[in-house]
């Protein structure tokens, strides 16, 4: 029997999920919104892989993005990993000499930068939000366009203003601002994904050698006009492949081949009934955030606590 | 009413702190409550938004004390925006309606252990400077073997035969601390404690290839393990060795003299003094650079000005020398997550990258 991987990448906006067989093709794919609830987006994922490819013989399962942790005990996963090292191993089977992985995410964004296929260096934004897929799809509700047009309402603008790159409360106020100002409203949508670009080429690329071949990813990069803002401004072609969206979720799945460890997996899991129940642990003054998850009323796992006096043993 | 007196949290330096101050004053010492998270809510809440955090977690530390019923605070000072901490901080408590007397051990914008003297006397009619010299000296010898065995542990932990052995030692050395005082009683903490953490380790050569990490960076967030997120005992649990330059014994002793030294060091980078430990930053990277560590962690709170400066100039180092820096900066956000993915991909390209190194 053929063996296969499934590679789970649970962001703050997106679940992205696939199956791969023995030469790391994807054999099933599916992208779906996680609305502020992993557990049901991730059965729901399961559930429309499941339905692509039917019952098929998936023997390791991994995970990444924020909401790993809970998200692998769940699926009883053989590998949880950052979404980094997910990142750059996925861009990597793919394309093989990439040296500049640019990721941008719905609240996150990165900077990978690979030599001789290995990950030398990166970056990933602190304390601002400025310049990620968050801060576009809000601006995107404002001007009362789908954030999925954005890129080719961009595309049209032939006189883009300039808008503030500092700070997404600063770019926001800029915007309204232009518009009131009189500018076309693809003009400024240009000016916006050229602000976001500028912001994350000052934030998180700041002193960072971006040399080419380039691989533009995550959610972001499904937008043309940003992809075209990165190429102006860094003078150099960037790639955007056809599942960059999906290059974590290969990534792990890519791990969870390497690692060797096997762990049946059961398509069964979207019928059962996961329930989470978060607490603080008042035992100290530490005050952990305790998180114990039920599968069918049947404490699987608990997780948050620092120390062995928040341990909840079933 | 009788004086009960309190002072901010700073790592674990409050076991010699408090058994000083007992010393000292001869009155009650109210040890502020561990540093957590509702430490900072407390202190954030009642801060200027833009002030630096460990700010925020002194205020935190003061109104905590306060409640419990302290009267007296002391706050010391430093060469950044910490020297104007005890105005500020007085302040605010005072607006806030507690009633305190407050001890600044800033004069004429430096630190002053004499200046302390003259407040202590206030209180205890009896002390003489004799007394109080001998006390500065036997704390600061406590404090001096206490970061000894920090630097041990930090050195060795990959050594160690079972997980976390090392830092329950650390633990058991702090309580002997508070009960025994005096130079004979340190010197032999100090020998019971490490011929422990000897018998608990195994040198041998397969943990040799181990990453080595140098953790660099502002003061507060090095040494009060609470606000940079657990970070050092972190690398410590999955037996990376750590270097940290940064400790008391550093701050008030080693510093002093060290200025050429760090400016010869940093010669090609830096010409003259950042402020605080900017300098001293950049000389500790390119000290550990040639030593061979496999990696830096630079972190600093939110608008700390002299380790902005020092960042370019590590970028730069980064880039000349070909070695990776994480650079974290914290804020009051609990995103404790967002943390650990960056400390966990910052590992896993360190081993990806010696990888490479040994095949090559």
């Amino acid at each position: 029997m053929n063996k296969y991987y499934m590679g789970i990448d649970i962001g703050s906006i997106s679940t992205k999920g696939v199956i791969i067989d023995c030469d790391g093709n994807i054999i099933a794919k599916d992208y779906l919104w996680t609305e502020g609830n992993p557990i049901n987006a991730v059965k729901k994922l399961v559930q429309s892989l499941y339905s692509s490819v039917g019952n098929i013989n998936v023997v390791s399962v991994g995970t990444t993005g924020s909401a790993r942790y809970l998200i692998g005990k769940i699926l009883n996963a053989s590998v949880i990993k950052n979404e980094i090292t997910a990142h750059a191993i996925g861009t990597m089977s793919r394309v093989k000499d990439v040296k500049t992985i640019i990721e941008i995410g719905g609240q996150d964004s990165k900077i990978i930068l690979i030599d001789n296929g290995v990950v030398v260096d990166y970056a990933m934004n602190t304390i601002c939000a400025a310049g990620t897929g968050a801060f576009l799809s809000s601006q995107a509700k404002r001007l009362g366009v789908n954030i999925e047009e954005f890129g080719s309402i961009a595309k049209k603008s032939t006189n883009s203003p300039k808008l503030s790159a500092r700070c997404s409360v600063f770019a926001e106020s800029d915007l309204v601002h232009k518009l009131q100002m009189g500018y076309k409203k693809e003009d400024v949508i240009k000016g916006l994904c050229d602000s976001v670009v500028l912001n994350y080429l000052n934030n998180v690329g700041k002193g960072k050698k971006i040399k080419a071949p380039i691989v533009f990813q995550g959610g972001v990069s499904k937008n043309i006009g940003v992809k075209e803002s990165f190429e102006k401004e860094l003078n150099s072609e960037v790639i955007v492949l056809e599942d960059s969206h999906l290059m974590g979720a290969l990534g792990i799945a890519l791990i969870a081949k390497m690692s060797k460890i096997e762990k049946k997996f059961d398509f069964n899991i979207k019928d059962f009934n996961f329930i989470t129940k978060g607490h603080e642990c008042s035992k100290c003054a530490n005050n952990c955030e305790v998180v114990q998850i039920f599968k069918d009323r049947e404490l699987i796992d608990t997780y948050g606590n620092k120390c062995e006096r928040g341990k909840i043993v079933s | 009413m009788k004086n009960k007196i309190s002072f901010p949290n700073f790592g674990n330096y409050h076991y010699p702190i408090q058994v000083f101050l007992k010393k000292i004053f001869k009155t009650d010492i109210i040890v502020p409550k561990k540093t957590t998270k509702n430490t900072l809510e407390i202190g954030a809440k009642n801060s200027p938004d833009f002030v630096c955090l460990p700010f925020k977690y002194n205020l935190g530390n003061f109104i905590e004390s306060l409640k419990s019923g302290a009267n007296i605070l002391i706050q010391a000072g430093g060469g950044c925006r910490y020297g104007y901490y005890g105005e500020v901080q007085e302040a605010i408590l005072k607006d806030l309606g507690y009633n305190f007397t407050f001890i600044n051990l800033m004069e004429n914008g430096s630190f002053s252990i004499h200046k302390f003297y003259k407040e202590a006397k206030k209180y205890n009619k009896k002390l003489n400077i004799f007394t109080y010299y001998y006390h500065v000296l036997v704390t600061l010898y406590n404090i001096y073997n206490m970061d000894l065995i920090d630097r041990f542990v930090r050195r060795n932990v990959k050594y160690e035969l079972s997980d976390g052995i090392l830092l329950n030692i650390k633990k058991s050395h702090y309580k002997r601390i508070l009960d025994k005082y005096g130079f004979i009683n340190s010197l032999k903490n100090y020998y019971t404690t490490k011929h422990m953490m000897k018998c608990n380790i195994l040198k041998d050569e397969s943990q040799d290839s181990n990453l080595k990490i140098c953790l660099l960076g502002e003061l507060y967030s090095l040494i009060e393990e609470e606000a940079s997120y657990n970070i050092e005992s972190y690398l410590l649990k999955n037996h990376i060795e750590v270097r940290r330059y940064t400790d008391l014994t550093y701050l008030l002793i080693t510093k002093r003299f060290n200025e050429k030294k760090l400016k010869r060091k940093a010669k090609d980078y830096v010409k003259y003094n950042l402020g605080a430990d900017g300098l001293d930053n950049v000389a500790h990277a390119l000290e550990v650079i040639d030593e061979g560590f496999d990696g830096i962690i630079h972190m600093k709170p939110f608008s700390c000005s002299p380790e902005i400066s020092a960042v370019p100039i590590l970028q730069k180092i980064s880039k000349d020398k070909n070695i990776p820096i994480l650079f974290l900066t914290f804020d009051s956000q609990y995103a404790k997550g967002a943390i650990e993915t960056r400390i966990e991909a910052f590992i896993d390209m360190l081993n990806m990258r010696k990888d490479r190194d040994k095949n090559e």
